[in-house]
């Protein structure tokens, strides 16, 4: 275990230097360099060349990649100049706003979903399995936004139950004081995740019921359901840890389009914004970050499964 | 002879099993009758989709030269569903075959190099990946000014990464296979490995992802459209359409809102239903017999 804990660590990190390696390359590429994109279109010549030289951006490229490693170890991803605060400090307050709404749209996607899985496992090709195929597909192609707004007609508008707009506050504690404008932006962004998962869970349950364990215990006369749930589910379950870490670029891609939609004051709808004010240095702080957090999300799930799973850190130590 | 009767013989099994699979038909259906109707429809049904029309906004589906109506800006709607899907299928048609063709190479010769090279070039993947797509596509729109080539290279130049490792993984089993083996025996250069071989036998692996890269690519042209990144007007995508028609809703204008928010769900289902249909051709193993 320790040892593919080891190999797997490095494959991260590598990953997270080649992560800021792209970020430091798109910050060159900008049109007219950092100096242009900060000042503005009416900044002389002289004082763009003063904000490079404070910036070190005039000193050689390594050194530069150099100095902005240093600078991120020490947890300083630049700052905003129209914001006119630093770029880890906007991110901080609009981080755990982000965190709510992501983990309880999974926490219900997968709380749907293997159900719904299993269900289409068990009556696999028959009309349960095609309607929730037919559902999650349907799901899968209507672009998020579109079903987001179907949501506010049908709960805000046709039956007002819930308001149409998140919860709005500067602080986590304001916004989880308005559960009920929580509900529609959660569900908006578990329908989607749903779909993905369900299709998961049927094919790794399918999988498990024709293998020989599961004919070993029908035949000594166990009852089907105990079949499914206690033998089948747990073995079929495993491999949706490793869903839940692959599928975070996706979540937050879809966060980011449900904060928008909703107007809910995180992460997402910070990034928008920013894009909206080509303020790059927000850009691409919260492009890292995510990215960083994708990274050990996936890495977490990868440690957890070979946890569960014995046979998987035997292959990879292996290879 | 011989060998062209074979190789006819595969394809139209390969046919056949298509064909077998009606969903897969419907979806060729689908996506046949939404391109005719953007780019064949102009031909029949003409409108100005440039200049826009203020005496004439919101104007209800079925006023005398509006069938559908019109926008907040006077343009006719069915005129400009059938520009914006040709936008649309341009742009997930182009970015998804970009994207296919740059990932069936990098991931042929990472998997064939193997060793160093491989681990390089699929740590570089891996990077990039860990990169959510939307946030990626948002920066680089920012960057640039978004014009529907421009838009293509963004897509394609994110979305390869999926086919990259599909191929790669294809080529690590496939460059061990004794034809490959044989060949390179007799001198074979691995340039030719990767051309004859390994791409060949992968090109079903791909054909079928190429399919929902496509119809990927067209819901991110949407959510870029949405974030306000799209092309800018006079050009429309349905994306766009859908995205404008959100801020209508709730003034009663549902013709602006309800038909490019379905034809961008009929186009995605369609290559999704031809992926399906595709993968039973090409997958063998797969085929429910």
């Amino acid at each position: 275990m320790a040892r593919y804990l080891l190999t797997r660590l490095g494959q991260a990190l590598v990953i997270v230097i080649l992560v800021t390696l792209i970020t430091f390359v798109i910050l060159h590429f900008l049109p007219g360099g950092a100096a242009r994109a900060i000042l503005g279109k009416e900044a002389t010549l002289e004082q763009i060349a003063a904000f490079n030289h404070d910036m070190g951006y005039d000193r050689p490229l390594w050194e530069q990649y150099a100095l902005y490693l240093q600078r991120l170890v020490r947890g300083d991803l630049g700052y905003s100049f129209q914001l006119n605060q630093s770029v880890a400090e906007a991110i901080t307050q609009r981080l755990p706003k982000t965190m709510v709404l992501s983990l309880a749209s999974t926490a219900l996607a997968v709380v749907i979903a293997i159900p719904l899985g299993v269900v289409q496992a068990v009556r696999r090709n028959k009309w349960p399995d095609y309607t929730i195929n037919a559902l999650s597909l349907l799901a899968y192609a209507t672009p998020i936004f579109f079903l987001g707004l179907m949501m506010i007609i049908l709960f805000a508008q046709v039956w007002p139950l819930l308001p149409p707009e998140a919860p709005q506050g500067f602080t986590l504690g304001e916004v989880l004081a308005d559960p009920a404008g929580l509900v529609l932006p959660t569900v908006t962004l578990a329908v989607l995740t749903v779909a993905v998962y369900s299709r998961y869970v049927r094919s790794s349950m399918v999988d498990n019921l024709n293998e020989n364990y599961v004919r070993t215990a029908r035949s000594k006369g166990l009852s089907e359901g105990r079949v499914i749930v206690g033998h089948t589910l747990r073995n079929g379950l495993f491999p949706v840890i490793t869903l839940l870490g692959m599928y975070l670029p996706a979540l937050f891609s879809g966060a980011l389009v449900v904060e928008r939609l909703f107007n809910y004051p995180g992460m997402g709808l910070l990034f928008w914004q920013s894009a909206l004010k080509r303020d790059y240095p927000i850009l691409l702080g919260v492009t890292l970050l995510i990215s960083v957090a994708t990274v050990l999300g996936a890495l977490v799930a990868d440690v957890l499964y070979a946890a569960v799973d014995p046979r998987v850190r035997l292959k990879a130590s292996r290879s | 002879m011989n060998d062209q009767t074979r190789v006819r013989g595969l394809w139209r099994n390969g046919l056949e099993v298509f064909v077998d699979n009606r969903l897969a038909l419907a979806g060729v259906g689908i996506f046949v009758l939404l391109a005719a109707f953007s780019f064949l429809g102009p031909l029949f049904y003409s409108s100005d989709q440039v200049h826009t029309d203020l005496a004439n906004v919101y104007l209800s589906p079925g006023t005398a030269g509006h069938p559908m109506g019109t926008d907040g800006v006077g343009y006719d709607q069915l005129g400009r569903l059938m520009v914006g899907g040709q936008t649309s299928i341009v742009v997930g048609l182009a970015a998804g075959l970009l994207a296919t063709v740059v990932g069936t190479v990098w991931g042929a010769i990472a998997g064939f190099a193997g060793g160093w090279v491989d681990a390089i070039m699929m740590r570089v993947v891996d990077a990039m990946m860990s990169i959510p797509a939307l946030f990626l596509f948002m920066l680089m729109a920012a960057i640039v000014t978004p014009t529907v080539p421009m838009l293509i290279v963004i897509i394609g130049a994110f979305a390869w990464l999926g086919p990259a490792r599909l191929v790669r993984g294809e080529a690590l089993t496939l460059r061990t296979r004794e034809y490959v083996l044989a060949m390179r025996g007799m001198g074979g250069t691995g340039g030719r490995a990767v051309r004859r071989h390994i791409i060949p036998n992968a090109i079903g692996t791909v054909i079928v992802n190429a399919t929902f890269q496509i119809a990927d690519a067209i819901l991110y042209v949407a959510y870029l459209s949405f974030l306000g990144l799209g092309v800018p007007p006079p050009a429309a995508n349905w994306g766009g359409m859908l995205s404008d028609g959100l801020s209508d809703t709730f003034s009663g204008h549902w013709w602006l809102l309800y038909p490019p928010g379905i034809a961008i769900i009929l186009i995605v289902l369609a290559f999704n239903f031809i992926g399906d249909g595709l993968r039973d051709v090409f997958e063998v193993r797969l085929r429910r017999r």
